[in-house]
């Protein structure tokens, strides 16, 4: 469960970037997050990671405040939460099994289990059988894929993803939110920021609408 | 425990393939190192030659306890049963004034002492320490010339206290120079690991991301300053004994014409296993450092 109450974010300069926005996420909802570039998605999204931390207000998930929670303890919270960033972030030194293998290997999951689950989520993202490929070589949809393997391969109970489909081609994109969408059948909440609710309209998301960080619409 | 020990071995291996990444940098690190830590840990085992070969050429030093002339067997008895309870004493042998008397006129001096009524010598003890040490001489001298019927102690530490002195020197010379080169060891560390930092800083921010702790994403650093400053360890090593072995012949030609026999020797297992650890020690000081300074902000 996310649960934002009167949550505000200033940056240094004065910026507001989300003025006392509250609301709430059920276990197993799939919440599209849309608004302009500069509304305050991505600030939202990087409340729940504790990537950043409100100015004022309260950020609860799973009924723990991460507004407040000690930075010791936050790698902790992460690794409770599937993050997909609007670049897919990938190390590029790194073959795709191993950029999978990463979120495993910093839980010191025992190898061979790891590497069977790393199997598992390049499968649901459709790359079976491609690990040893290295990520420059794959194309755009195919990195954010990665990146989603990467995101789900430590089993989280919630996704949150920012703009996963920004630089894909309509196609790519399509399939991207089709991944989101299974994900979520499969009973994982999912928190995605897009330009382009359409991409999720067939499975009528619930709607949080920002506008000059404030929360316009909750639909 | 399992867990950090895999967690061990990965940042280990990480590091590892870190080293083996960028071979020629390795070894140019692994040298600078080396040949800095060559310089003390060759200075070190110079003083320690030295020593020996002093200890070789002069023999033990000793203290001689003269008693007075008018001392009977009663009174060396009494002095013998003092020296026995000494603890700080390796050995002892009583000089009775007619041995004496007879090794001087062994020397030559035959004529001179004939014209001598009686016998002028007096008995004595020659004393052996278990110690070389300058202080513990003087002290037991000091002790010795307060017992009844002794009438003069002589000291041949001398040469022990100039030697002593001069080794001191060499110590503090070796060790002010271990001083600053390890201090550069460790800047040379501290600066390979910013630069590791810098070219990690993705993985090291989509690791943070992923939920990596803070010992996560250090310990590959530790151990790669580590393993750099146990290879530099390893040079000097390398390096101290291509030096001995090239300075022992001509070493060996030198003491045989001062009529000694003498044997360079390199570092045994011990001080070679000193010199290695105390390198990766300064290595996982410069790695601290450097991760403390790089990584607060990151």
């Amino acid at each position: 469960m996310i649960v934002f109450e009167e949550v505000a974010k200033r940056y240094a300069g004065g910026y507001t970037a989300l003025a006392g926005v509250s609301f709430e996420i059920r276990h197993g909802e799939l919440v599209v997050l849309s608004g302009h570039s500069g509304a305050g998605k991505s600030t939202l999204l990087k409340l729940i990671p504790a990537i950043e931390r409100p100015t004022a207000g309260t950020v609860r998930i799973n009924g723990q405040d991460v507004s407040r929670l000690p930075k010791r303890a936050v790698p902790y919270l992460r690794r409770n939460l599937g993050l997909v960033l609007q670049e897919s972030r990938l190390l590029f030194d790194r073959s795709v099994f191993d950029n999978v293998m990463l979120p495993l290997a910093i839980t010191g999951h025992p190898p061979g289990d790891a590497t069977k689950r790393v199997a598992a989520a390049l499968d649901k993202v459709g790359l079976s059988g491609r690990g040893k490929e290295m990520p420059i070589g794959l194309s755009g949809g195919e990195q954010q894929r990665v990146a989603i393997a990467r995101a789900i391969v430590n089993r989280p109970s919630i996704l949150i993803a920012d703009e996963p489909t920004a630089h894909l081609d309509p196609d790519s994109a399509a399939e991207i939110a089709a991944l989101f969408k299974s994900f979520n059948r499969a009973g994982v909440t999912v928190l995605v920021s897009t330009h382009d609710a359409s991409l999720f309209a067939e499975s009528q998301p619930r709607r949080l609408t920002l506008a000059k960080g404030l929360l316009t619409e909750t639909v | 425990m399992s867990n950090w020990l895999y967690l061990h071995r990965r940042a280990i291996a990480q590091a590892l393939g870190r080293l083996a990444g960028q071979p020629l940098g390795t070894l140019l690190s692994a040298l600078v190192m080396g040949i800095a830590l060559s310089l003390p840990a060759g200075g070190y085992l110079l003083l320690d030659n030295i020593a020996s070969l002093a200890r070789g050429v002069s023999g033990t030093p000793e203290i001689s306890v003269f008693l007075d002339t008018g001392a009977g067997a009663a009174d060396a008895s009494a002095i013998e049963k003092r020296l026995k309870a000494e603890p700080q004493l390796a050995s002892f042998r009583f000089v009775p004034r007619d041995e004496a008397l007879g090794q001087l006129e062994r020397t030559g001096l035959g004529d001179v002492l004939g014209g001598l009524s009686a016998n002028p010598l007096p008995d004595a003890f020659v004393v052996s320490l278990r110690t070389e040490d300058p202080a513990v001489f003087e002290a037991l001298s000091a002790q010795m010339k307060a017992w009844p019927r002794v009438a003069h102690v002589q000291l041949d530490s001398g040469w022990v206290k100039r030697l002593h002195a001069l080794l001191g020197l060499g110590r503090s010379a070796v060790l002010m120079l271990a001083g600053l080169l390890g201090f550069a060891l460790v800047i040379v560390t501290f600066n390979t690991i910013r630069l590791q930092i810098l070219t990690q800083r993705t993985e090291i921010q989509v690791s943070r991301l992923l939920g990596a702790t803070d010992p996560f994403i250090r310990r590959p650093f530790y151990w790669f300053g580590g393993l750099q400053g146990m290879l530099g360890g390893l040079v000097a090593l390398g390096a101290v004994w291509l030096g001995v072995m090239a300075l022992a012949a001509p070493v060996a030609t030198l003491a045989e014409s001062y009529g000694a026999v003498f044997a360079l020797s390199g570092p045994r297992w011990p001080e070679s296993t000193a010199i290695v650890l105390f390198a990766a020690f300064l290595g996982w000081v410069g790695a601290e450092l450097s991760v403390r300074r790089h990584l607060a902000t990151d």
